[in-house]
């Protein structure tokens, strides 16, 4: 083990220390239970370095070395005037926001009036103190017990001291998306922050999450490890939006973990801008006969971001479809990695698997490394994936060139066609307007002649 | 309006065009006809400037100023429309917003007055009619999930669209069946006037039925081997493209001597 990594666990497990000695945020003790092997987990696995088959393509001593200090929920509490949030407003979600601050909750920046009977939205810090705290042992952190935390998923487990959790009672609809807005405000500081989303999803009840990572200056340079855990029980139907929208400087290594039911429906939209190095780990459990989901996404890397996407969708009973389909864009010096596992287990007959990786290159020095794998263990399953890597189709742009077109537009009109699959998908508007807005921004044009 | 003068192109390091002669006068249809391979589909392309071609010799004049000095945009704002024989899908882009952004961009050029979304889409849809285009198909991406017989029309409404001083169209007639060449033929006749002149390239004599040439042209090896009135065309026919080969053989004898 390198002096490095030792000393960044030093760093860690002494926040540790002087989290537990604080007295403010004390959580169930079944619950500090969990985070002091949470703790203990991540000291022992501790963090990933490129020998490491996962981490291969991506490295992460940038989080060994930035000496990042874990936010405290008194740094940041009423330093925010909420006209600074305005930018960051989904107009549909209005009544039905929740933001963070560093990670933690700050209700008076919140605003949830439009929240329909017996939804619960807000803390989940409250939630796990409330009377009905002890009934979310069986999801809080169940990933750890049933395919084992990586490190950062670990240390996330063990800052936990707010967060966001979502109820949506049975054959409840929340008809407008609820939306978790985590912005990180560092104020010139190194910080780790550890954003936690719970969502459970009781039988035949639908929602749409919108989880949205930002920060309030575009240089800032923090450490962001979120994990979200979503429940979707029987015949529920969750649609889950992922904005990284972080700052240029930032480091974020995420975790999203879903549980799909009986013909549970699972549909999310991934977009990642924002970050130096942006890791998504994705585990999705098919666990019920009949789920279907999509898991798209879109990544558009410029600079010399890097962004790197490692999914396992586990089929683990018949009848289950999953379809997933990430593009990339990357321009200038900018990099991504894509992972894709599907894991179809033995007795998960009629299983449909579909996965595309495509990746558009604006650049020569841009550089893709993607690796769709199948792991089939059942007889009658259909299953198929694919990755491709290229440049700008030339007969595409003659043909619009060709029509008076300025080729700097027509690229950019190919560009943008390119991710609109994507763009196209999303339900919610002002999501999609500016998703449209960042991908011409990045551009640098407007698509008008 | 068109001047090619002792044309020279090849492709790959392979010389397709040999010296190709040719003069269009506005108001003019022309038709170019000639085996596979003959270099018809080349000859537009140069004219387009399609970069895959590079000319090796001989010059080509638009309106009296030399067209292989400008980039294909630049020909295309100038007045020169290429219908492709191959229309190429390009998805995420829908029709509306690629033709409108053509359009904006002669507009422009020309200092003409741009369009937004709305007024043009009264134009399109006025437009459509000339080819029979079903406007549900201009939200949709270009070209994508076409029919043949879509694509082919939907040239032929760009071609609607953006008013061109010089239109090629490059087989334009191969896959259609009957109507739906009636259909693309009348549009291009209704486009038709005195100040604008069209270049048919077939392989075909059928579409000449419905879109009359002045003149034709009958191409082989990259050479210009015969011209003449519209008549050529149903001769053409009638002796089939050996008999082109027997023109090229005398053409080649009375070179040598």
């Amino acid at each position: 083990m390198s002096m490095q990594v030792t000393e960044l666990k030093n760093t860690f497990s002494a926040a540790f220390e002087s989290l537990q000695s604080g007295v403010s945020n004390r959580l169930p003790l079944w619950v500090e239970d969990l985070r002091l092997r949470a703790l203990e987990h991540f000291e022992a696995v501790g963090f990933p370095t490129t020998d490491d088959e996962d981490y291969k393509y991506t490295n992460v001593a940038p989080i060994a070395r930035g000496n990042f200090q874990p936010a405290a929920a008194s740094d940041a509490s009423g330093i925010i005037d909420p006209a600074h949030l305005e930018q960051f407003i989904y107009e549909e979600a209005d009544g039905r926001r929740l933001v963070f601050i560093n990670g933690f909750y700050d209700a008076e920046l919140s605003s949830l009036d439009a929240l329909p009977a017996g939804v619960i939205a807000g803390n989940l810090a409250d939630a796990l103190n409330g009377d009905a705290g002890t009934m979310l042992k069986n999801f809080l952190a169940r990933g750890a017990e049933t395919s084992g935390d990586d490190a950062f998923t670990a240390l996330n487990t063990a800052f936990l001291a707010s967060g966001a959790f979502v109820y949506v009672p049975r054959n409840v609809r929340v008809e407008a998306p609820i939306h978790l807005l985590f912005v990180t405000e560092s104020a010139g500081e190194a910080i780790a922050t550890f954003p936690r989303v719970l969502v459970i999803a009781e039988p035949h009840s639908e929602a749409t999450i919108i989880e949205d990572h930002t920060a309030l200056v575009e240089q800032a340079s923090y450490f962001s490890s979120p994990v979200i855990e979503i429940y979707v029980d029987d015949e529920a139907r969750v649609a889950h939006y992922k904005v990284q929208r972080e700052s240029i400087d930032a480091l974020h290594v995420a975790r999203t973990r879903v549980e799909v039911g009986r013909a549970g429906i699972y549909d999310s939209t991934t977009i990642n801008l924002g970050s130096a190095l942006a890791r998504h780990n994705i585990n999705l459990q098919l666990r019920g006969e009949g789920s279907e989901t999509w898991i798209d996404g879109l990544f558009f890397g410029e600079g010399t971001q890097h962004m790197d996407t490692h999914s396992l969708i586990n089929h683990l009973e018949p009848h289950c479809t999953s379809h997933q389909a990430y593009k990339g864009i990357l321009n200038d010096r900018a990099r991504s990695v894509f992972n894709g596992r599907i894991f179809v287990h033995p007795g998960a007959q009629k299983t449909d698997a579909y996965q595309s990786n495509k990746n558009l290159l604006l650049s020569n020095e841009a550089r893709v490394d993607t690796k769709p794998q199948l792991e089939i263990f059942a007889d009658d399953v259909k299953c198929s994936h694919g990755a491709t890597v290229g440049q700008l189709n030339e007969e595409e742009l003659f043909y619009l060139i060709s029509r008076g077109i300025h080729p700097e537009l027509a690229r950019n009109l190919l560009t943008y066609g390119f991710a609109e699959a994507i763009v196209e998908k999303i339900k919610v508007a002002s999501i999609k307007r500016q998703l449209d807005e960042a991908i011409l921004n990045r551009l640098h044009a407007s698509l008008e002649a | 309006m068109l001047e090619i003068r002792d044309l020279h192109a090849t492709v790959d390091g392979n010389e397709i065009l040999r010296g190709i002669g040719l003069k269009v006068r506005a108001g003019e249809v022309h038709a170019i006809m000639g085996p596979n391979g003959s270099g018809k589909s080349t000859l537009s392309k140069v004219v387009a400037g399609h970069p895959a071609y590079e000319v090796t010799g001989g010059e080509v004049l638009f309106e009296g100023k030399d067209l292989l000095e400008l980039d294909p945009d630049e020909r295309a704002r100038a007045g020169i429309f290429l219908a492709f024989q191959y229309p190429v899908e390009v998805p995420g882009v829908s029709n509306a917003q690629f033709l409108r952004l053509a359009y904006n961009e002669k507009m422009k050029h020309t200092g003409d007055e741009e369009l937004d979304p709305l007024e043009f889409k009264d134009l399109l849809a006025e437009r459509a009619k000339i080819v029979e285009m079903d406007p549900g198909l201009m939200s949709r991406s270009v070209n994508e999930g076409f029919s043949g017989g879509e694509k082919k029309r939907n040239e032929i409404l760009q071609m609607a669209v953006l008013q061109p001083k010089l239109a090629m169209l490059d087989e334009t007639d191969s896959g259609l069946d009957i109507d739906a060449l009636r259909i693309v033929a009348e549009g291009v006749n209704k486009l038709k006037s005195p100040d604008k002149a069209i270049v048919l390239v077939t392989h075909y004599q059928r579409i000449l039925n419905y879109i009359v040439p002045d003149f034709v042209h009958v191409l082989y090896k990259g050479r210009i081997v015969r011209s003449g009135g519209k008549e050529l065309a149903l001769e053409l026919e009638e002796k089939g493209y050996d008999w082109v080969k027997e023109l090229d053989r005398e053409a080649a004898t009375v070179g040598a001597q």
